[in-house]
């Protein structure tokens, strides 16, 4: 067991945690996933403070799922979202820090369009800032939740075999994915094709192949990336038909994998084409187990981060 | 007023003057250089510059001083402030103000203001008319204005049937073509120099090609019409191979580099604090290395600041949104004296060739630039060179104060500067 205690303020990148913290983080997770299986979900752990949910993006599965984890911890919750509000339209980030300390909030919950917009909102409130997603750069709740559920399902994430296929250049997820699992020293593999895979990615210590057989080939888990359509007309790639007959996960691909091999995919799906329907519901997807374990780590997150945690064992 | 500088060391290259001596400003021009210099009478003020090193003052190729138009940022009077504590007494203003330099009414009233404080400024023109890269502005009566140079800084013309015409007309007029070398449809919505990097902070890359395309075809350009062309903030290791070949084949070409290039590397972006996001990108080690040893080759010629400022409200925004460009006029010397003097050990002959005797040349500027004598306007530059200190707000006179070197430490700082014979002490 880890007897390292939580010390950051923020949580806004794997990048930036050590491998205790990482396990830190999915150990804690471990003991609040029984709350969601009780008949009364809700523990009194974050009562009586505040988080402001901040989404400058749309966002259905996050911000849900954090709020989900924000009621069952009884914390008072607001929610704030770019298109609802004139709170941050065409405000600066620092007007909108400024306001969330007046309203002497304990934790903002951040999802962002630009990368390392949390990193500049941290550096301005004495609150603590979740990263939900910020441009291209991490996506660390996302990360943890996969790393969990691998935890759950293989035992161990130390050897384990993860292969991201889709849109890595843009993909938030599989960037903190890097981070944590090398760290966590899982093998990972990164497969796409050239145009969307990042510069240099293979010196962040992963495997990178644009061969999808190859790819999938020795993975214990599989981790799919949904392809944004859009990409299509920046020229990444010619057509959403030659990119799916390329690099979609589908039953005939899957005879080459080996037959425990798991398939992620932190959604939303877009079924028929970069995966099937008949793997999104089929046998080896633990999709809706991300889903579910997604509570779990959030609370974890917003547990460790409030302080929570530190106040518990001063009353001891 | 007479003023007199009592046993600075004098470097003026040109001149091969290398030694201690007194030099007398009489009427704003220097009226005597020799050793033991008297008072002429009670009215002569005295600058003790003793330890103090008296150089040819520093000239820019390239400030944005953003008047007219965006005065929240920088005036004339502010931004000269800025030049005359970094120890400059002329700079190239760059035309992409509110209207743009494509008339005659904004170089008067740049020259004007430039005057008024004074500081020399030569605006340059645009390339084409409204910096829209269609039709080539009127350069011709620009000339008449005062302009010594057309550019269109910031957008690189990218239609090259336009920039040869434009490099045949300016050339026809003796004006000098400064290109910004940038294909940005390949710098698409990049922030930061693509590489390791940026793939580490999850930031969208601008690649070096996006220069080197511009910078080997604007030379082609330049070795088909024999005009001359002069490279704006060259940033990448392949811009300085293809400068080191068109200058070996003959081609009438010339090339800057901002102190930020030679002195910082994109892993300074960690952090994502704004002050680092200009354009060109911060890039490599090896390309900062390779900028380094270019510009002691010769190969690039000088160092221009491309002083670019911004308010703090436009810098405070998340990196994406925030535009590109950084202040340096105030640590241009410093960083030079810090970074190439102290550390690399170049002669002080050498920062004066890169920061005046080569920007001289290239502008076709009279001796009272890059040298010092008997007779010229005095524009000159006191310097201690072992003088410690760090940049903090509280160092510019510049309006903004987007520097991306506020807290580096600095071995070397401007003294005092002397521009059109007026003494400026900050």
């Amino acid at each position: 067991m880890n007897d390292l205690k939580w010390t950051r303020k923020d949580l806004l990148g794997l990048r930036d945690l050590s491998k205790e913290e990482i396990a830190l983080i999915l150990e804690t997770a471990k003991s609040f996933q029984e709350i969601s299986l009780r008949p009364v979900k809700k523990v009194p752990a974050l009562r009586g403070k505040t988080v402001a949910n901040l989404f400058f993006e749309p966002s259905t599965r996050t911000r849900i799922s954090f709020e989900l984890a924000e009621k069952r911890l009884s914390a008072d919750s607001l929610h704030v979202t770019a298109s609802t509000s004139s709170m941050v339209k065409g405000e600066t980030l620092k007007d909108t820090a400024r306001n969330i300390e007046s309203l002497k909030v304990d934790v903002v919950v951040m999802r962002h369009p630009s990368s390392g917009a949390p990193h500049r909102l941290a550096d301005q409130l004495k609150a603590s800032v979740i990263n939900a997603g910020d441009g291209i750069n991490e996506h660390p709740t996302q990360a943890l939740i996969d790393m969990f559920t691998i935890l759950e399902k293989k035992e161990k994430i130390k050897g384990v075999k993860v292969t991201f296929v889709g849109d890595i250049l843009h993909s938030r997820v599989a960037r903190s994915n890097i981070w944590g699992l090398t760290k966590l020293g899982a093998e990972v593999t990164v497969c796409g094709p050239r145009t969307l895979l990042p510069p240099h990615v293979e010196r962040l210590g992963v495997q990178v192949t644009t061969d999808l057989k190859e790819a999938v080939k020795s993975a214990d888990v599989i981790n799919l990336l949904r392809i944004q359509l859009e990409r299509q007309k920046e020229s990444f790639f010619p057509s959403i038909r030659e990119y799916a007959t390329a690099y979609q996960i589908n039953r005939d691909i899957l005879k080459n994998a080996k037959g425990d091999v798991l398939i992620m995919h932190p959604g939303p799906v877009n079924r028929g084409i970069e995966i099937t329907s008949e793997v999104v519901d089929g046998p080896s997807s633990v999709i809706l187990d991300q889903v579910t374990n997604g509570l779990a780590v959030r609370m974890a997150v917003l547990y460790l981060l409030s302080g929570s945690a530190h106040e518990g064992e001063k009353e001891e | 007023m007479n003023l007199l500088i009592r046993g600075a060391h004098i470097l003026d290259p040109q001149n091969k003057r290398d030694g201690i001596f007194d030099l007398l400003v009489r009427k704003g021009k220097i009226a005597s250089i020799q050793a033991n210099l008297r008072a002429e009478n009670k009215e002569t003020e005295i600058l003790d510059a003793q330890g103090l090193h008296l150089l040819p003052g520093l000239i820019d190729l390239h400030t944005h001083f953003r008047e007219p138009g965006y005065e929240a940022k920088e005036t004339i009077l502010t931004g000269s402030r800025a030049a005359l504590k970094g120890g400059f007494v002329a700079s190239v203003s760059m035309p992409n103000t509110m209207p743009p330099c494509d008339h005659q009414g904004v170089i008067d009233n740049i020259i004007r203001k430039a005057r008024e404080v004074p500081y020399h400024i030569f605006p340059a023109g645009t390339i084409s008319k409204g910096r829209e890269g269609k039709e080539l502005s009127e350069m011709a009566d620009l000339k008449q204005a005062g302009i010594l140079a057309v550019t269109d800084d910031g957008d690189w013309v990218s239609d090259s049937l336009l920039m040869r015409r434009a490099l045949e007309y300016a050339s026809m007029l003796n004006l000098i073509v400064m290109s910004h070398c940038e294909d940005k449809r390949l710098s698409a919505n990049g922030v930061m120099n693509e590489g390791l990097s940026s793939t580490r902070l999850g930031l969208r890359g601008i690649p070096s090609a996006s220069e080197e395309i511009a910078v080997a075809r604007d030379i082609e350009l330049a070795r088909l019409t024999g005009a001359r062309l002069h490279l704006c903030h060259i940033s990448t290791a392949r811009s300085v191979e293809l400068i080191r070949r068109a200058k070996t084949e003959g081609i009438q070409v010339t090339a800057e580099v901002t102190p930020h290039h030679l002195a910082l590397t994109d892993e300074s972006v960690e952090g994502y604090n704004t002050c680092f996001k200009m354009n060109p990108p911060l890039r490599s080690a090896e390309d900062a290395a390779a900028l380094r040893k270019a510009l002691r080759e010769g190969v690039i010629d000088c160092v221009a600041t491309d002083h670019a400022p911004h308010s703090e409200e436009d810098k405070m925004s998340e990196f994406d949104e925030s535009p590109f460009g950084v202040i340096g006029l105030e640590t241009a010397l410093a960083t030079l004296l810090t970074e190439l003097f102290h550390k690399e050990k170049w002669p002080l002959a050498e920062i004066v060739r890169i920061t005046s005797i080569r920007p001289k040349e290239i502008l076709g500027l009279g001796n009272e630039f890059g040298t010092i004598e008997e007779g010229a306007e005095a524009n000159l530059t006191l310097v201690d060179l072992g003088k410690e200190w760090t940049a903090t707000l509280d160092t510019f006179e510049s309006k903004s104060k987007n520097s991306c070197f506020i807290h580096s430490k600095f071995k070397g700082k401007v003294a005092a500067t002397l521009c059109a014979g007026k003494l400026w002490k900050f």
